[in-house]
């Protein structure tokens, strides 16, 4: 054996060449940093998922009013995508001991498991001092954050399913007003496909999932999406009103086939714009791509809350969670979120956020005049209170099954109405 | 084969205890240096993995807390049409990427080890794909098999009318959408393998071969192939889990479409984890893709593996 | 089978013991540019080429092309307008949740994660496929064996247990849990990879430097390792790639501070709401590529043939 080995070989060059000295270079920059940001006001660290434009321009109002107002920083840990990207990290962060000082998550019962072990922060006496029952548009909103009569996260907006989105083009060019609720609507399928306009968009995958939740608020009925979505009542499912729901289901299924769906729900807006398509069913966020892209309501396109039939809305929304935060945390951060969580419920902070979000602000006490046409319409039915949406009142793994289903459904023409409803009624039996 | 078995002259007495201290001293070095593959085999892989069966047997939520409830996650699973079409996905896709990959790998790297000039070159552009995340790989190929956007409108454009490439959106077809990205993605790595593998076989063997005039093909098939089974297993095992584990791929190219056409379990295990919150159905899921693995790999590492001494 | 191998390990065995100094080519005997098999060769290799790059030239083009010409225009047609800024607002100004950074905050984090990680797991891995091959004992083949199967386990499935593991070890969100996941994902199939490899190795090296009187590690580090070039090569591409593109291990374990690079690239492709800037997209992901092609390229160089030989040789 000759000794040529070890040291003169390649690998050793490698080594040193490459690894060596960008480590060096790693290391320093990092010492670097780190003394360059050792800075001596207090910290919040918040998690969310807004990570688009229009909702980054949304929180940074959040951000903007809390740095302005208490001095602190606000250390923004954006995550995008809600189910995949954003939850995992949060659940574990806050698991492995190393929580943010504040997050975002659905209004829902996604955190109710962290709230019972113990691992939110009890908000009972913010939510008290600020006498929060007064201006929530609807206590029942505080649902999903009571926990054993204590409070564990603020509600800050409600963001709502259920719109009809309309394109006035569209039916400019087959020459009929714009409908008024589903059933003109529906109506006016066979002229618009004659016209070679699809009826209905729809962007594949998961915006497919809201869409039960609508026909059943809309056609079914108050009655009906309490009786689903809060008693979880299988004779609901199994009743004459909701054979009705999975037909008018059934009806779009025979008129968007696989090949008419575009990637993404912002691909429906552009098609309403440009009247490639007459209508669509999605969530209000909708209308935050529809007005980038130039949209005005009421010129270019039209919206109908709650289909048109109802005069309720079903809704749902976003809220913040605050952490219990390690033994040893400086005070000072503590009280950093006790002034955060009062913020973002306070009248400046709802009016500033929700006019970016385009959503509605949880209380009502703000003068909403600046807000758009849709959003005044939105507004005159939550007078009349909030339905329970799947996403407020379904745990996420109901909400998963049941869009599991409706994607298979609306794809597949070999899933009968009757296996629908088989299938929808033995979700909402195992549902808790 | 094992130097342990070396330099054992010890009298009757002394066996027993001598065997004793032998079992701790000897090859100490390499005990040392076994020790954090045996913590993390023992915590990590069959900790985890008993924690993860048991767990499929109770109605855990968000966390792992829940209580005992039998076989009632595992009724709900195979009664779940959407899990039923992600094993059919998995198990076709798997035989045809498995195949493919492999061939086209081992051709590849049969090619560029002709001592082709600019073997750099062309290694990196077979390799660069790898390099690339999922996302964009899933991003491009959905734009280029987009039937109006990409390839099949182009096509049609220049007055082939009767053109036809939509397999994204072709229930049937979409598999192979999957496969041909997925082997983009990943044949160059296969490629550098088998080239390590071609690299390490002995200089010598080459010229002996040549000297009893033995065709090149046949030295590649039937004298260089067998000498790189230790190459050939990994590029297996890699693959294999490649595609138990496909997952990124189909959430970037075809998100489970169309309808539920291209689901596959690690999505059902990834979606029910995290976005249903579901553990124990999680787990359950992917108890059964252990057990699926564990059919097929058991009888094959016993016989690779469990033969005790084996020639290399 | 069983003919082939008896006609490998007598030919195997003449070589190592025969004719040693003929110094010729390697390969294949040596041949003129232009033969038919030549044309053939080059013609497979350059169609290859074709499916390897066509995706790429979609890329590039795409990240140069202005929004309103991704847009309307044909993906194939190379940009009208050409312009640089997605690749500008990619790296320095794409929004990624309230700070406009693009990736760069995150690329220092990326390169704090990736070389430990890579270096732990691989040395980790030699050490291990090197002691089960020629220091086996009682039960090695079996750790080995439960190993196999830990490759083929969706690894978010132990995201939970790994966190409540490195909570306990008080190393949570710091860069050692990162470099620990890493290590434990990356030791399967980087095991297996040494493992076979040096099971490929004619073993008289072995049995030579062991009645030389060498140990194991002056073995590894004067025998095995200078013969494995090729092999450490292939390790370091998966585990480069593999980490330097992991989102979810770095973002949970490695604490805030330390957020890799794909935090940032998650943001910008990632955004649910939005029209996707398809440029920006495209010229991220690329950036975020640079490393591991960096990589690639540099250790083009280390896939030498002959080594063993010359071990033998030697």
């Amino acid at each position: 054996m000759e000794e040529k080995g070890v040291f003169g070989s390649p690998w050793t060059n490698l080594w040193e060449d490459i690894f060596m000295k960008r480590f060096a270079v790693a290391a320093g920059f990092a010492a670097a940093l780190m003394s360059a940001t050792a800075v001596p006001a207090v910290e919040l660290e918040v998690t969310h998922w807004w990570t688009s434009a229009g909702e980054a321009a949304s929180i940074a109002e959040f951000a903007r009013i809390f740095e302005e107002e208490t001095g602190n920083t606000w250390v923004d840990s954006a995550l995008a995508g809600s189910g995949t990207g954003a939850n995992p990290v949060i659940i574990s962060r806050i698991l492995g001991g190393n929580p943010m000082g504040a997050t975002q998550m659905n209004t829902g019962r996604d955190a109710e498991e962290l709230i019972q072990a113990g691992l939110m922060r009890d908000l009972t006496d913010i939510a008290e001092e600020m006498n929060i029952r007064d201006f929530y548009v609807d206590e029942s909103l505080l649902e999903p954050c009571t926990y054993e009569g204590r409070i564990y996260c603020f509600p800050i907006n409600i963001h709502s399913w259920d719109w009809l989105w309309l394109s006035t083009a569209a039916y400019e060019k087959i020459g009929q007003p714009v409908p008024t609720d589903w059933n003109e609507y529906v109506d006016s399928w066979p002229a618009l496909e004659e016209a070679g306009i699809l009826p209905f968009g729809l962007a594949s995958g998961w915006p497919i999932s809201g869409v039960p939740g609508v026909l059943i608020a809309g056609i079914g009925g108050t009655d009906l999406i309490i009786a689903i979505n809060r008693d979880k009542s299988v004779e609901a499912v199994r009743s004459d009103k909701f054979r009705e729901v999975a037909e008018a289901l059934d009806d779009l299924r025979s008129v968007i086939s696989p090949e008419m769906q575009v990637p993404s729900f912002g691909d429906v807006g552009n098609q309403l714009l440009a009247g490639e398509a007459a209508g669509n069913i999605h969530g209000d966020w909708l209308q935050g791509d529809l007005q980038i892209a130039g949209g005005v309501p009421g010129e270019d396109y039209e919206c109908l809350p709650a289909l048109g039939l109802n005069d309720m809305l079903t809704g749902g929304g976003d809220s913040f969670y605050f952490p219990v935060l390690p033994e040893g945390t400086d005070p000072a951060v503590i009280e950093a979120q006790t002034q955060l969580a009062r913020i973002l419920l306070s009248p400046e902070a709802q009016l500033a956020f929700n006019l970016k979000k385009g959503s509605m602000p949880i209380r009502t006490d703000i003068d909403l005049s600046q807000a758009n046409a849709c959003m005044q319409k939105a507004l005159v039915l939550l007078d009349n209170g909030l339905l329970p949406s799947g996403d407020f009142a379904l745990s996420s793994d109901t909400q998963q099954q049941l869009q599991d289903l409706s994607i298979e459904f609306i794809n597949d023409d070999n899933i009968s109405v009757d296996a629908y409803i088989d299938r929808y009624a033995s979700i909402i039996e195992s549902a808790d | 084969m094992t130097i342990a078995a070396a330099g054992d002259t010890a009298t009757e007495g002394s066996r027993f205890w001598r065997s004793i201290r032998q079992l701790f001293t000897r090859n100490l070095a390499a005990k040392i240096a076994a020790t954090p593959m045996i913590a993390i085999v023992l915590v990590v892989f069959i900790g985890c993995t008993l924690w993860t069966v048991w767990f499929s047997f109770t109605n855990s939520r968000l966390l792992p807390t829940g209580s005992f409830t039998g076989l009632d996650q595992y009724n709900r699973l195979f009664s779940t049409s959407r899990w039923n079409v992600s094993v059919r996905n998995l198990a076709l896709y798997g035989a045809f990427s498995l195949v493919f990959t492999l061939t086209i790998g081992f051709l590849l790297a049969v090619l560029i080890d002709q001592k082709v000039r600019f073997e750099d070159a062309f290694r990196t552009i077979m390799l660069y794909p790898f390099a690339l995340s999922f996302i964009v790989t899933g991003l491009v190929w959905q734009w280029i098999m987009n039937p109006t956007l990409g390839l099949q409108g182009t096509i049609r454009g220049m007055g082939w009318e009767s053109f036809t490439f939509d397999w994204i959106l072709n229930s049937d077809m979409v598999i192979f959408a999957l496969l041909i990205a997925g082997l983009w993605q990943g044949t160059g790595f296969m490629m550098v393998l088998m080239l390590a593998g071609l690299r390490g076989i002995d200089e010598e063997i080459w010229k002996a071969s040549r000297v009893d005039g033995i065709p090149t093909w046949q030295t590649y098939i039937f004298i260089v192939l067998p000498m790189m089974r230790g190459v050939l297993v990994t590029a297996v095992v890699i693959a294999g889990s490649g595609i138990v584990r496909l997952y990124d791929l189909v959430v970037a190219l075809t998100n489970g479409g169309p309808g539920i056409a291209s689901e596959v379990p690690a999505k059902y295990v990834y979606d029910y984890m995290f976005t249903a919150g579901n553990i124990g159905q999680a787990l359950a899921a992917s108890t059964m893709m252990l057990v699926t693995v564990m059919i097929i790999v058991i009888p094959w590492a016993i016989l690779e593996f469990g033969g005790g001494e084996k020639k290399s | 089978m069983s003919n082939p191998t008896v006609i490998s390990t007598t030919v195997a065995l003449d070589a190592v013991s025969g004719r040693t100094d003929f110094a010729g080519p390697q390969g294949p005997r040596p041949q003129p540019f232009f033969t038919p098999k030549r044309v053939i060769i080059y013609s497979i290799l350059f169609v290859a080429c074709l499916y390897y790059l066509f995706p790429m030239y979609i890329m590039v083009m795409t990240s140069f092309k202005t929004m309103p010409e991704i847009r309307f225009g044909n993906i194939f047609a190379p940009p009208v307008e050409f312009t640089g800024e997605a690749w500008v607002k990619a790296w320095s100004s794409a929004c990624t949740g309230l700070t406009c950074q693009g990736l760069s905050p995150g690329f220092w984090n990326s390169v704090k994660i990736l070389i430990p990680s890579v270096l732990v797991s691989t040395a980790v891995a030699a050490v291990n496929g090197y002691a089960l091959v020629n220091w086996k004992f009682k039960g090695s083949e079996i750790f080995f064996a439960v190993l196999i199967f830990g490759s083929f386990i969706p690894y978010q499935v132990f995201l939970y247990p790994l966190v409540m593991i490195t909570r306990e070890l008080k190393i949570f969100g710091t860069i050692w849990a990162v470099i620990l996941v890493h290590t434990i994902f990356g030791m399967p199939i980087l095991t297996l990879l040494f493992r076979n490899y040096f099971a490929s190795l004619p073993v008289e090296l072995f049995k030579a430097a062991r009645v030389d009187g060498a140990g194991f590690w002056r073995i590894f580090l004067e025998v095995m390792l200078p013969m494995s070039l090729p092999i450490v090569v292939v390790a370091l591409i998966l585990q480069v790639t593999g980490i330097w593109n992991d989102f979810l291990f770095g973002a949970v374990f490695a604490g805030t501070p330390n957020l890799p690079m794909t935090v940032q690239l998650n943001n910008i492709v990632n955004s649910a709401q939005g029209t996707p800037e398809y440029n920006v997209n495209m010229a991220a992901t690329m950036l975020t590529g640079l490393v591991p092609l960096i990589v690639y390229f540099l250790s083009g160089r280390l896939f030498v043939r002959g080594v063993a030989a010359g071990a033998v040789k030697g």
